[in-house]
């Protein structure tokens, strides 16, 4: 299966400039998940890769061959989009067969495609009925068998879920899952959704503001996030951040959290300039990290209680703070002990904390 | 045992509503009033039109146009179809009703074709200056038909097709073009982006993506542009009598002739017909194809 890079990309829309030198490596057989808010350019990286919008400057290589002047057609790529895009006049054979037959291969090639295609998708059944007549889930597998009967090595898919209920989008998410288990083929996969990007990449590449952010597997992003946005994106609720201030405490550097007499001892985290006393730094705490009623953390947080969310199987604190709520995720069953506006101590160990610099946004 | 009785779905009629106490606005009268007037305009010199074409000379020529028939007779339309003259010919209409038809289906083709795929590539493709040749093309639109008629008659005479079947059929594909195209266009700009970037993926190719995807999705469009175009080239008068040649004169122009060239007396009857006869083939048209044609005209975007 072929390897993906782009080369100092480069896309500009008149003046607007959305990517810019952007490189990125995606290895065979490798599942990359492009995870961003909308507008962050992950949708145009992918069809820039697909051909379908012209690079401004920079080189997309498949497989070590140069495709930035070639064809949509001619790249050995398939693509999943959004709405699925079936071809409403043709029935789901039709759809399947519409890129065989322009690859001029002989009828039994075809149908053998089409059969094997249909059998691992279980839409045997459907094909001789036209796309109205399937439900959401059935056209995007179809969609998805237009894809694999074409038998090349890279695949790109463009929010493919975004339109499914919840129930299938799960189901699907498996399905997407034990297809590139099984076919191993290469995947590039555009989302919004951060679950999507966690349970099903091999590596996520996180973008913003037309910037791959980080690039890395799902724990590396979600434990080591290597800036703020990244921090605060993946993760629901989102990470809390407090400002804080690095003092030395006896050669050691400690924390002061703004607003707050707690002092967190850093010694633990990388020091040297980094941690130098008095420079500005962001703590980030993840929700479920925190640990209530628990007094001898090196941690320690005491906001009043705003509103308390059950989710069934967790349920979550909403701490009052100057800014956004802070989110705590606790027991749902320690839930019911607290009411609104009573003081809740939350209690944080040592290396579970994400320290980045108030200027830059790094991770530190 | 209990038999369980199979459930009566309760139906209802609009006569179970209690009806709303209609009022009648003043502004609804005006309308009324107003459609009614239309409806005469046209239906009174229809009414006149079809009674005199079954009537007997020697009552119309007691003037009373509003009356009906004291005596049905059909012999004016078969004089019609088969004797009237044009100029020197007296084969009736129906020389022209042949004409007009071999007139009509080459003239459909090249203006339907031509405009369809200029439409689907300026909609779908991505074109250089698509913007300005559009806005060209529409232009065009507002240049009245006499002001290029005799280029344009020099034109077709440098190609050689002045004075035949295909001259006629290109001048109809010319004229019609700026609208054709503009509404294909508007109908293709509709069709999801995401199906073209998906036949782009596929394969690639204008053509097969037009006859493949494109075309069997244009259906309604088809049809409301057929109805427009069957019309207008059947009702066509003046570049059927400019560009025809002698042989291949429609049937307007034949209609036209025999009006003018009638000798003694004027069989007002026989016009009648021969006016009737020419009219009713778009009539046809749109009593079977009006159905579609209002759902072409209201259809939305196309659903995947």
């Amino acid at each position: 299966m072929p390897r993906v890079e782009f080369q100092n990309i480069a896309k500009q829309y008149g003046r607007v400039t959305v990517l810019d030198e952007l490189n990125l490596d995606v290895d065979d057989g490798e599942f990359l998940v492009l995870l961003g808010p909308s507008g962050c350019g992950k949708t145009t990286l992918l069809n820039l890769l697909a051909g379908l919008v012209e690079t401004t400057a920079g080189k997309i290589l498949i497989d070590g061959r140069d495709v930035t002047d070639l064809d949509p057609k001619d790249r050995g790529l398939a693509m999943v989009f959004q709405s699925y895009a079936l071809y409403p006049t043709k029935t789901v054979r039709g759809n399947l067969q519409f890129g065989l037959s322009s690859q001029k291969l002989d009828r039994t090639e075809i149908a053998r495609r089409v059969d094997w295609a249909a059998k691992l998708l279980q839409i045997e059944t459907l094909l001789d009925r036209k796309p109205s007549q399937l439900s959401g889930g059935q056209r995007q597998r179809v969609a998805i068998g237009r894809a694999l009967v074409k038998n090349v090595g890279v695949f790109l898919f463009d929010e493919p879920l975004s339109n499914l209920d919840a129930k299938l989008r799960t189901e699907m998410r498996l399905e997407i899952k034990r297809l590139h288990d099984e076919l191993k083929h290469t995947i590039v996969y555009v989302t919004h959704d951060q679950i999507e990007a966690m349970t099903m990449a091999t590596r996520i590449a996180v973008m913003d503001g037309g910037v791959i952010q980080q690039v890395g597997t799902p724990d590396e992003i979600y434990e080591q996030p290597a800036n703020l946005f990244v921090a605060q994106f993946i993760g629901s609720p989102s990470m809390n951040v407090l400002s804080a201030r690095v003092e030395s405490d006896g050669g050691k550097p400690v924390a002061i959290l703004d607003g707050f007499e707690t002092r967190i001892d850093l010694s633990g985290h990388a020091t040297g300039d980094a941690l130098a006393p008095g420079t500005a730094i962001v703590v980030g705490l993840r929700p479920e990290h925190g640990e209530i009623g628990a007094a001898d953390r090196p941690a320690q947080i005491e906001l009043p209680l705003l509103y308390a969310e059950k989710t069934g199987g967790d349920a979550t604190l909403f701490l009052k703070t100057s800014g956004r709520p802070f989110a705590v995720r606790i027991d749902p069953a320690a839930a019911g002990g607290v009411r609104a506006g009573e003081a809740v101590q939350v209690g944080y160990a040592a290396e579970k904390f994400n320290l980045f610099d108030a200027r830059t946004g790094r991770r530190i | 045992m209990t038999d369980i009785l199979p459930l009566e779905p309760v139906r209802r009629t609009f006569r179970d509503y209690p009806k709303k106490p209609r009022k009648i606005r003043g502004s609804s009268i005006a309308i009324l009033v107003f459609l009614t007037m239309c409806a005469l305009f046209i239906a009174i010199p229809l009414y006149v039109i079809i009674v005199t074409s079954i009537k007997e000379m020697s009552q119309i020529i007691q003037g009373e146009i509003f009356s009906l028939p004291t005596k049905v007779t059909f012999e004016p339309w078969w004089k019609a179809w088969n004797e009237v003259c044009s100029g020197v010919q007296c084969e009736g209409v129906k020389v022209g009703f042949i004409n007009s038809l071999m007139i009509l289906f080459p003239s459909l083709v090249l203006s339907i074709g031509l405009s369809m795929v200029t439409g689907y590539a300026l909609a779908l493709w991505n074109i250089r200056w698509a913007g300005t040749f559009l806005f060209v093309l529409f232009t065009a639109a507002f240049v009245p038909f006499q002001i290029i008629m005799i280029p344009l008659i020099i034109m077709t005479g440098i190609i050689k097709v002045y004075g035949t079947i295909w001259g006629v059929a290109i001048v109809h594909a010319v004229l019609a073009m700026p609208l054709l195209t503009l509404i294909f266009r508007n109908y293709y700009k509709d069709i999801p982006n995401e199906i073209m970037s998906a036949a782009l993926m596929d394969s690639g190719s204008f053509w097969r993506i037009f006859f493949e995807i494109i075309l069997p999705m244009s259906g309604n469009i088809l049809i409301v542009v057929l109805i427009l175009q069957i019309t207008s080239i059947w009702n066509d008068f003046i570049i059927g009598l400019y560009f025809g040649g002698i042989g291949t004169k429609p049937m307007t122009v034949i209609l036209a002739n025999s009006v003018i060239t009638s000798r003694g007396e004027i069989s007002y009857n026989v016009d009648m017909a021969a006016a009737l006869l020419t009219a009713i083939p778009p009539l046809v048209i749109y009593f079977v194809l009006g159905k579609f044609f209002v759902q072409g005209i209201t259809a939305g975007a196309i659903k995947g």
